[in-house]
């Protein structure tokens, strides 16, 4: 059937089965690749964006469950201009293999929406589904308290990265 | 040839069994004989690092971006100096890397070596994926932490004869001897006129010149690039979304493939029956491949979704009663002097006569310990995408060989090598498991059957179920004591499924990886007394390798035999210690003389961590240390135990509903026995010494990596079989280490002038060993299982 959502900010019509999880719709049939498949059962949050500002699983959220909501991905994120968050994962140079990273950012975005000078505590809940397989999270935690401190946008490039 | 340095060749796709040549040697010959004028020249491939400006809108069904950002230049836009080295007009330095990136940070560390050399303006330079291409590259492959220990001198060379180049054109044009010429980045500058010209201006006439055979290289002590932390190349588009993974392949009217693969261990297509996965919207075909039946779709999900209509009869497996505790029962078998048992272990090392002290000994200490098989489980499954078309074929995928590939992929389908094209995208984690080329003839098989691109997927249940696995062991070791508490003799016996077998890679009836860090053992007996022998004596070491058989696919996993055989031998130092009332570290410093870089590493860990100090209290420390890979890692672990927490790992997040404005939770309470306590690691300290490093930024990531991947093995890593058939099938059931549960890390990076060590693997094996012995601390009991169980 016909479907029409609004990713990104652009409209945009797709003919899928109503329900066709959102990360199938945005990868194969609206070529946005950020979004990563990692499980598909909600056990590593690869695959998290933002539906109606809420972090979800694109894996388990069915394109008819959509609606109006508007969706962001990862490719929207910081489309104008980086986000302060994806500065800030320059800066601690978090990303390895990279392939969580687009799921990480997503939550940790929807968190900072929420919270914008988040406790340890509340990293630890926001970020706890995300799965990373190289090991980033302590960068991770960095990155996210360089921003919960004003001072993500420091030019450091991770400078001091070996003592 | 040790097997660590056999690892990238095979995993190159040489066979074990043929003469071994060194690749550097052959490397370097080719960058000064194939310069230029290659069929490939000019031809930009793969991945660039330099970040794209997102733009949300771009990408719509079939106008996705081509492939793989495959990209022809303006013609004649760029030179190429070398096989690594473009050039463009505007000096913007394109860099080809034959190494894979997956996350060890490669792309950027071989274009430091070769934009020094080149005396490059590092904002200028990207760097991408080299073509597959054995003529000029040599075979490649990425793996056995071996990319900068080989690539070092010639990379060194390759930017070093290019720089060499665009002085001599300058001098043809200037009309002035070379050697009146110097370089800054990206300008050659004639000091004496102050005249200055850009390399962009030169590199048409210097691709015309020849190489010179012996390049003069630079004084480290005037290195701009290496030696500093720089950061990452490939960092913008891995935070924007753009960098393309074997995944995130698009070609148009491509097809989506997942297959349906047999229950259990040994089992395989009886018949089956396609009209209800046809009957699925978007399946497009059903066909029997060797791996099982598979199912082509417009789409993943419809593929998947045909996949689960499908119906098929498997012929029985192979070994029904085969369990996990069946795997255990294996290999102690195989540890047991029988003489039905099939093959006597192998002798993998026999220096002095240790058995005879063994028994002559009235101190002995005994420990079995018993590490469980393991998968990678890299967070991008695998796949691969194949276009095959009038006799050749274009393959996409992130694999660790790419020259492997191309082989494999020649021999599925009939081809000649040259008409099989590899394109290497970005790697969602290697691990070792990218080095296997099981996903790429898999895809080939599929392709066989489909006029247009297919993508090759494997769910997460594939990956974990019919993957390749870091083989299971078993070692008894037995040391003799002597008065002072010392080893007098060490006799270390290991059972563990080969994984060089496979590759005829026995040398001596022995497969090195499953004996490395045994047979190396650093430890020696401290002098005797005041009036004792002036040095440290080696005592008699006996290691023998049995080779039990079980049917599990076993394979390079990071750090391969250390990754065992370093828990194991460092736990056990552990435990001598305790028998001999001394303080562990100490143990181990009186063992390693002065001077010996595991001695370095040791003492600045010990410092860096406080060692000896109060620590809080319920908390203990644990040391470690182990050489892999020609790097030294010491590590401290800061363990204390608590009550099975929410959020632990064991549980990470319930499947279920993720409806809009109701998220679905990303973890949930762990159900454990409430008596139980499981150890909560606060803190590691990591000393390593890699010798000379390229980007100490990159180094102090990959030691972090290292860690937390062999934590999580440590904690939660296990393979299960039931009834002949491997049931972990999950991220619930295979979990790792999340966020809450990261210890705090500290990196060291000792300074040091020795020849590069490797960096992907190192800190790996170090860190089971330094929990568990701050657990043996804590409770007074060794852990001698792995994963570590919880304490009750």
């Amino acid at each position: 059937m016909s479907i029409q959502l609004t990713v990104n900010g652009i409209a945009r019509t797709v003919e899928a089965p109503p329900e066709m999880p959102l990360l199938w719709v945005l990868r194969d049939l609206l070529g946005l690749t950020g979004t990563k498949y990692g499980c598909g059962v909600a056990q590593c949050r690869a695959c998290t964006v933002h539906v109606g500002g809420a972090p979800v699983f694109a894996c388990q959220t069915p394109i008819s469950a959509v609606g109006a909501q508007p969706v962001t991905t990862i490719e929207g994120l910081g489309a104008a201009k980086l986000h302060v968050l994806q500065e800030a994962w320059l800066a601690e140079d978090v990303a390895q293999c990279g392939y969580c990273q687009p799921g990480q950012l997503m939550s940790a975005a929807a968190l900072l929406a929420q919270h914008p000078a988040p406790t340890e505590a509340q990293i630890d809940e926001a970020l706890m589904g995300n799965l990373c397989r190289c090991g980033t999270y302590p960068r991770i935690r960095k990155a996210i308290a360089r921003v919960a401190a004003g001072g993500a946008l420091a030019p450091a490039r991770a400078q001091d990265g070996a003592k | 040839m040790s097997a660590r340095d056999l690892y990238k060749e095979l995993i190159a796709g040489r066979s074990a069994g043929s003469q071994a040549r060194g690749r550097s040697a052959d490397i370097s010959r080719r960058t000064f004989l194939s310069v230029s004028a290659s069929a490939t020249g000019g031809l930009l491939l793969a991945v660039s690092c330099k970040g794209k400006d997102p733009s949300p809108g771009a990408a719509s069904p079939g106008a996705a971006e081509p492939a793989a950002d495959v990209r022809p230049p303006p013609a004649g836009a760029a030179a190429e100096l070398n096989a690594w080295i473009h050039i463009d007009h505007a000096d913007h330095v394109t860099l080809r890397i034959a190494e894979s990136e997956m996350g060890q940070g490669i792309l950027t560390a071989l274009a430091m070596i070769l934009a020094e050399e080149l005396d490059a303006d590092w904002s200028k330079v990207s760097a991408e994926h080299a073509p597959c291409d054995a003529r000029r590259y040599g075979r490649q492959g990425t793996g056995g932490s071996s990319s900068i220990r080989q690539g070092w001198e010639p990379m060194k060379k390759a930017g070093a004869a290019a720089r060499a180049m665009l002085i001599a054109a300058a001098a043809e044009r200037l009309g002035v001897p070379a050697s009146e010429l110097t370089t800054e980045p990206c300008l050659v500058v004639h000091a004496a006129s102050g005249r200055k010209l850009p390399y962009g201006t030169l590199v048409a006439a210097a691709a015309r010149l020849q190489p010179p055979a012996e390049p003069t290289l630079k004084d480290p002590t005037t290195y701009r690039l290496v030696g500093k932390s720089i950061a990452r190349l490939d960092a913008p588009a891995k935070i924007t979304g753009q960098a393309v993974y074997g995944l995130d392949v698009r070609v148009p009217g491509m097809k989506f493939a997942v297959v349906a693969r047999p229950p259990a261990l040994g089992s395989s297509v009886a018949s089956f029956d396609a009209a209800k996965a046809l009957a699925v919207p978007g399946v497009e075909q059903v066909v029997q491949v060797p791996a099982g039946v598979a199912v082509i779709a417009a789409n993943t999900w419809a593929a998947l979704r045909g996949r689960d209509a499908l119906t098929v009869q498997w012929t029985p497996g192979t070994h029904p009663q085969l369990s996990t505790a069946g795997i255990t029962e294996t290999l102690a078998a195989a540890l047991r002097p029988s003489k039905t048992a099939g093959a006597a272990p192998a002798i993998a090392k026999a220096q002095g006569k240790a058995e005879a002290t063994l028994a002559r000994s009235k101190r002995r200490v005994v420990a079995t310990y018993e590490a469980p098989y393991l998968a990678h489980a890299t967070m991008e499954p695998l796949n691969c995408t194949v276009h095959l078309s009038d006799g050749k074929c274009k393959v996409w995928t992130g694999t660790q060989g790419p020259t492997r590939a191309q082989s494999t992929v020649a021999e599925a389908l009939g081809l000649a090598p040259e008409n099989v094209e590899i394109i290497t995208t970005f790697l969602g984690g290697g691990f070792g498991r990218r080095s296997q080329a099981d996903f790429v003839k898999e895809a080939a098989q599929v392709a066989k059957h489909v006029a247009a691109p297919v993508q090759l997927v494997w769910t997460r249940e594939d990956d974990l179920r019919a993957g390749f696995y870091r083989p299971a062991a078993m070692a008894t070791i037995e040391a003799a004591l002597d008065a002072r508490g010392f080893p007098s003799a060490w006799v270390h016996r290991i059972a563990s499924p080969s994984i060089l077998e496979q590759m005829n890679g026995l040398v001596d009836g022995v497969d090195q990886s499953s004996v490395e860090g045994v047979v190396n053992l650093p430890y020696s007996a401290p002098p005797n007394g005041w009036h004792g022998k002036p040095a440290n004596q080696a005592f008699p070491l006996l290691v023998t390798w049995a080779n039990p058989k079980l049917p599990l696919s076993t394979w390079f996993w990071r750090s391969v035999g250390s990754s065992q055989n370093a828990w194991m031998v460092e736990c056990f130092v552990d435990e001598l210690a305790r028998a001999a009332g001394q303080d562990p570290l100490q143990y181990r410093q009186k063992m390693l003389p002065d001077g010996m870089r595991h001695r370095r590493v040791l003492d600045e860990v010990a410092r860096l961590s406080g060692w000896g100090k109060p620590v809080a209290e319920g908390h203990a420390l644990g040391v470690a240390v182990h050489e892999s890979f020609g790097s030294y890692v010491a590590v401290v672990a800061e363990v204390s135990l608590a009550a099975a927490a929410a959020g632990a790992p064991g549980a990470p997040g319930a499947p279920g509903a993720g409806a809009p404005g109701a998220p679905a939770s990303p973890a949930s309470a762990a159900s454990a026995a409430p008596a139980s306590r499981e150890p909560r690691v606060h803190k590691l300290w990591c000393v390593v010494d890699a010798g000379r490093v390229v980007n100490p930024n990159t180094v102090a990531a990959q030691m972090e990596s290292g860690l937390i991947y062999g934590l999580s093995a440590a904690l939660y890593g296990k393979i299960d079989v039931a009834g002949g058939a491997i049931t972990t099938a999950s991220f619930a059931q295979y979990p790792a280490l999340r966020l809450p549960q990261c210890p705090d890390i500290e990196v060291v990076i000792l300074n040091s002038k020795a020849e590069p060590g490797g960096i992907g693997e190192p800190s790996t094996p170090v860190v089971a060993p330094a929990v568990c012995n701050a657990l043996l601390a804590l409770t007074g009991q060794p852990v001698r299982k792995l994963p570590i169980a919880p304490v009750t």
